[in-house]
């Protein structure tokens, strides 16, 4: 009886008590450095691979193919940041400022091509551009030309590789961009245009410098994916920093030193988006008003065809002509590929997807409020780590996961053991659990630029009226910034959803007995060659990056349109 | 209060969570079962493993992945790993295997006798399942089979410009290159490589059936690729595949000496696995006479077992020497092949 009384004493005692505890800075902060840090695990469990020692397969690297890994992976960078900056600006521009015939179509419809896991739209180009591809036999048929004979571009090299990355990782940049766009101020770029700036110089002077943060994060994730990917480049047989992290641990056989090479790649990742940053910490972002609606710039005549016909180009290259090929592949081989099985696949990869977007955006949410809250510089720090996770190729992020969990399994295992008598054996390892944790690190990153980039546009000014009137750190987050942050949060939530459609190698890994997913399933029939056969599964991953963009659309286009 | 509170709750939270652990986990160690992590792909592994619960009664669960990546996995679970086979596509892998202390060696009379002693662990913590050839392929309106001799032929200039193979990232022209060190030496296997890369038509790309069909098409006059590659654009279907396929023969490779270099995909128990005759009882069913044939009809490899024959569209390439050497050697000297494909620029 007494301890029935005590416990519900407890109880009724326990919420004020925690309330006020929770409603104190220190808890805050502490509970916002420890999921930091627990995101940041994997990462750390990678770089600590810095501090092992160096194996002689180092100088043989440093003496052969690391400059060669270095240069490409350069250049990589270089043309898939400008490719999706000219793709996703331009396109974001004229969607969010513009107005012509089909924007609203195109506003959704270039969404899609994301949806595209980029080795997928590399094998569709191949097939197409490849020697020995449809296109040029059809050219050396009809005009009797033979190998060497006329110059077609090389779709395998390097260019090619920054071709079908650009095309597939633009709507990243676009997505956020054009939040940005149609969250500025409209007095600014009606200020700017009234000073007697025309559209050209109004668009480079007032509104391209304004969504700076926005264009930044975007092109940070889209160069995290570029520098972490693996199936395209290799494929293509680019030798990049990563297809080499994959020599040297699969062909080598030295998981250290591969390690040591991703943590090289992630140190140089860190200190680019530190200067980046650095270089923008005077500059301030947010705006006083609430913007009333767009007021867009009718385009009539030559500039609508023109507009229409560049985003057009930019659909029928990055989603058209791939998802057609895919379709064709298909059309063969559907009926043996869809089965009982096949729809498993499909609610697999649905659920993984919804349940690892939502972990996600709850953590970037806590995250780059935290960081807003107390931005020392621990707090940065640990955020900054913890959003690492993106530039680590997938399979090495997976080992920094694998590692950790197996620990504390097996100790938790051998606690149980001596003190209960009962082994436990793994709980975590080989769970949906260790595989959602390992989506949260790797595409964290992803939800977390989304969000702090519509944070950083609302003023501070906000913060401190709704606080001195009296509500609570969560209360402001919950009353003032969750419905002006709308827009972030639904591209937040569809960008990570469609990573973990896509998401292959930690999938491969981490993932417990018989489960599989769509992307799974399309890698190991693609990977024993049988690319046709990998269409259909392939092809499901699209149609079900559909759904979120249709919603999305909704979610993004209802507010601004709303008002005419 | 807090504090005594939760002291009190501590022992029962911890046997809660123990149980729904446990009830997450047990399909894993229910009795009859068999664990298994392979390399080789679901599409390719599957079949026999389904053939075997309904003949046997025992469950398998099948986790498919990279070799070593599954290895890094066993690694990492340590003793606990649910583990039973481990499954890969190539001798290094196994090899690795071994050298990482993750396997058992294995008392079975029935895999001593029906593998050869050059295709299994020496000792016997793995087992060869199935041969996996790498031979030439040449177009036959350009090259005469006479014309090809010998892989060390391949560095001969009359051969520049006219050579597809794909890059050294793949495991098989690592182990191709490892049979040549292991056989042949440092030096020479240097001096080949030397020589050979620059006879590429083109930088190393796409997979093996891209480099038949590069032949076909004229961009280069040989490839050197895995014949189950070539087998299954034969199978498969699709009329610009079989039509490349139609344009090629296959070439077995240093008949005269020391045979066609061949890999293996194969199997051991895992050291700390908790169902180790049922372990073994799958890898001898995967060395049974029904299931050797199946590796040649479903996939166009060749069985492990001299003498189980082969599908008839195997007999029809030939019989052929495969190289004698060790394929724990191959494992052995697999980074040293890289290695030196690396200083040859050998993409």
């Amino acid at each position: 009886m007494e301890v029935e009384a005590t416990s519900i004493a407890v109880a009724v005692a326990g919420p004020t008590r925690w309330q006020r505890i929770a409603g104190t800075d220190t808890v805050w902060r502490l509970c916002l450095l420890l999921g930091a840090a627990l995101i940041a695990l994997p990462v750390v469990v990678v770089v600590a691979s810095l501090w092992q020692p160096y194996s002689p397969v180092w100088q043989h690297l440093l003496d052969t193919v690391l400059a060669d890994y270095v240069v490409n992976s350069l250049l990589l960078m270089a043309g898939v940041g400008l490719g999706t900056l000219v793709l996703g600006v331009s396109s974001a521009w004229l969607t969010a400022m513009c107005e012509f015939p089909g924007r609203r179509f195109f506003t959704w419809a270039l969404l899609l091509p994301m949806a595209m896991p980029a080795y997928i739209i590399a094998y569709t180009y191949t097939g197409l551009l490849d020697f020995a591809g449809p296109l040029q036999t059809a050219l050396r048929d009809t005009f009797g030309w033979r190998y060497g004979e006329y110059w077609f571009p090389e779709i395998r090299s390097l260019g090619g590789a920054i071709c079908m990355l650009s095309l597939v990782l633009y709507p990243y940049v676009y997505l956020l961009v054009r939040v940005a766009f149609t969250e500025q101020s409209t007095a600014l770029l009606e200020a700017s245009r009234s000073l007697g700036r025309g559209p050209w110089r109004t668009f480079f002077g007032v509104a391209l410098p304004v969504a700076r943060p926005a264009i930044a994060a975007g092109v940070s994730l889209v160069l995290m994916e570029a520098l972490a990917d693996y199936g395209t480049v290799d494929y293509f047989g680019v030798s990049t920093f990563t297809t080499g992290i994959f020599r040297t641990w699969y062909g080598l056989g030295e998981l250290t030193t591969a390690a040591q090479l991703a943590s090289l790649l992630l140190l140089f990742v860190f200190v680019l988006f530190a200067l980046e940053r650095l270089s923008r910490q005077r500059l301030r972002f947010h705006h006083g008003t609430v913007s009333k609606a767009i007021q867009r710039i009718p385009l009539r005549g030559w500039r609508a065809a023109g507009t229409c016909a560049w985003l057009a180009l930019i659909l029928l290259a990055a989603f058209v002509i791939p998802t057609t090929q895919l379709a064709l592949w298909a059309g063969t081989h559907w009926r043996s590929s869809v089965d009982a099985g096949f729809m498993t696949l499909v609610s697999n990869t649905f659920m993984l997807a919804a349940i690892a977007s939502l972990c996600c955006l709850a953590v970037a949410l806590f995250l780059a409020y935290g960081k807003r809250l107390f931005p020392d510089w621990l707090t940065v720090v640990a955020v900054r780590t913890a959003g690492m996770g993106y530039a680590v190729p997938g399979t090495v992020i997976a080992v920094g996961v694998l590692i950790p969990f197996a620990w504390l399994d097996n100790h938790i295992d051998l606690l149980m053991q001596e003190n209960f008598g009962m082994p436990t054996g793994l709980l975590l390892s080989g769970s949906l659990v260790a595989l959602l944790f390992a989506y949260v690190v790797r595409f964290l990153s992803v939800s977390l630029q989304t969000v702090e980039s519509g944070l950083s546009r609302i003023g501070s000014s906000l913060d401190e009226s709704a606080r001195s009137l009296g509500a609570s750190a969560g209360g402001v987050l919950r009353r003032v910034h969750l419905p002006i942050l709308r827009g972030s949060l639904l591209t937040a939530l569809l960008l990570v959803f469609v990573d973990v459609l896509k998401e292959l190698p930690a999938t491969l890994i981490l993932r417990p007995f018989n489960f599989n997913t769509l992307a799974v399933r399309a890698f190991e029939l693609a990977s024993d060659e049988r690319l046709a056969a990998a269409a259909t599964p392939a092809l499901a991953i699209v149609l079900i990056g559909l759904l979120p963009v249709i919603l999305l659309n909704r979610g993004m286009t209802a507010g601004e349109d709303g008002h005419g | 209060m807090l504090t005594a509170f939760f002291a009190r709750r501590a022992r029962h939270l911890l046997i809660a969570l123990v149980l729904v652990s446990l009830s997450l986990v047990a399909p894993a160690f229910a009795a009859d079962t068999v664990n298994v992590y392979s390399a080789r792909k679901e599409a390719l592994i599957k079949p026999l493993l389904d053939r075997f619960s309904a003949e046997t009664g025992v469950t398998v669960n099948l986790v498919t992945g990279k070799g070593d990546a599954l290895l890094t996995r066993l690694q990492a679970e340590g003793r606990n790993s649910p583990a039973d086979v481990l499954i890969t596509t190539d001798a290094g892998r196994l090899y690795r295997a071994q050298e990482a202390g993750v396997l058992q060696a294995v008392e079975s009379d029935t895999l001593l006798r029906e593998v050869p002693a050059h295709l299994r662990s020496p000792q016997n913590q793995w087992f060869g399942l199935s041969v996996r050839a790498r031979a030439i392929v040449y177009a036959t309106d350009r090259v005469n089979a006479s014309e090809l001799s010998t892989y060390e032929d391949l560095a001969d200039p009359r051969w520049k410009g006219r050579i597809c193979i794909r890059s050294s990232s793949n495991i098989y022209n690592q182990s191709l290159v490892a049979g040549m060190l292991a056989t042949q030496g440092v030096a020479s296997t240097d001096a080949w490589l030397a020589a050979f890369v620059p006879n590429f038509a083109r930088p190393p790309q796409g997979g093996d059936r891209d480099q038949v069909l590069a032949v076909a098409a004229g961009q280069c006059d040989i490839a050197v690729v895995n014949s189950y590659y070539l087998g299954a654009m034969i199978t498969s279907g699709e009329p610009t595949q079989q039509a490349a396929a139609e344009q090629v023969a296959i070439f077995w490779p240093n008949q005269d000496g020391r045979g066609t270099h061949v890999n293996i995909s194969g199997a051991g128990v895992v050291g700390s696995s908790k169902n180790r005759a049922q372990a073994i009882a799958l890898i001898e069913f995967l060395a049974r006479d029904d299931s050797q044939q199946w590796y040649a009809e479903a996939n166009n490899e060749y069985p492990v077992r001299p003498d189980i024959a082969p599908s008839a569209l195997l007999q029809s390439w030939g019989e052929f020497k495969a190289d004698q050497v060790d394929a724990s050697e191959l494992g052995r000297v697999n980074s040293a092949a890289l290695m030196a494909m690396d200083r040859a620029r050998w993409k």
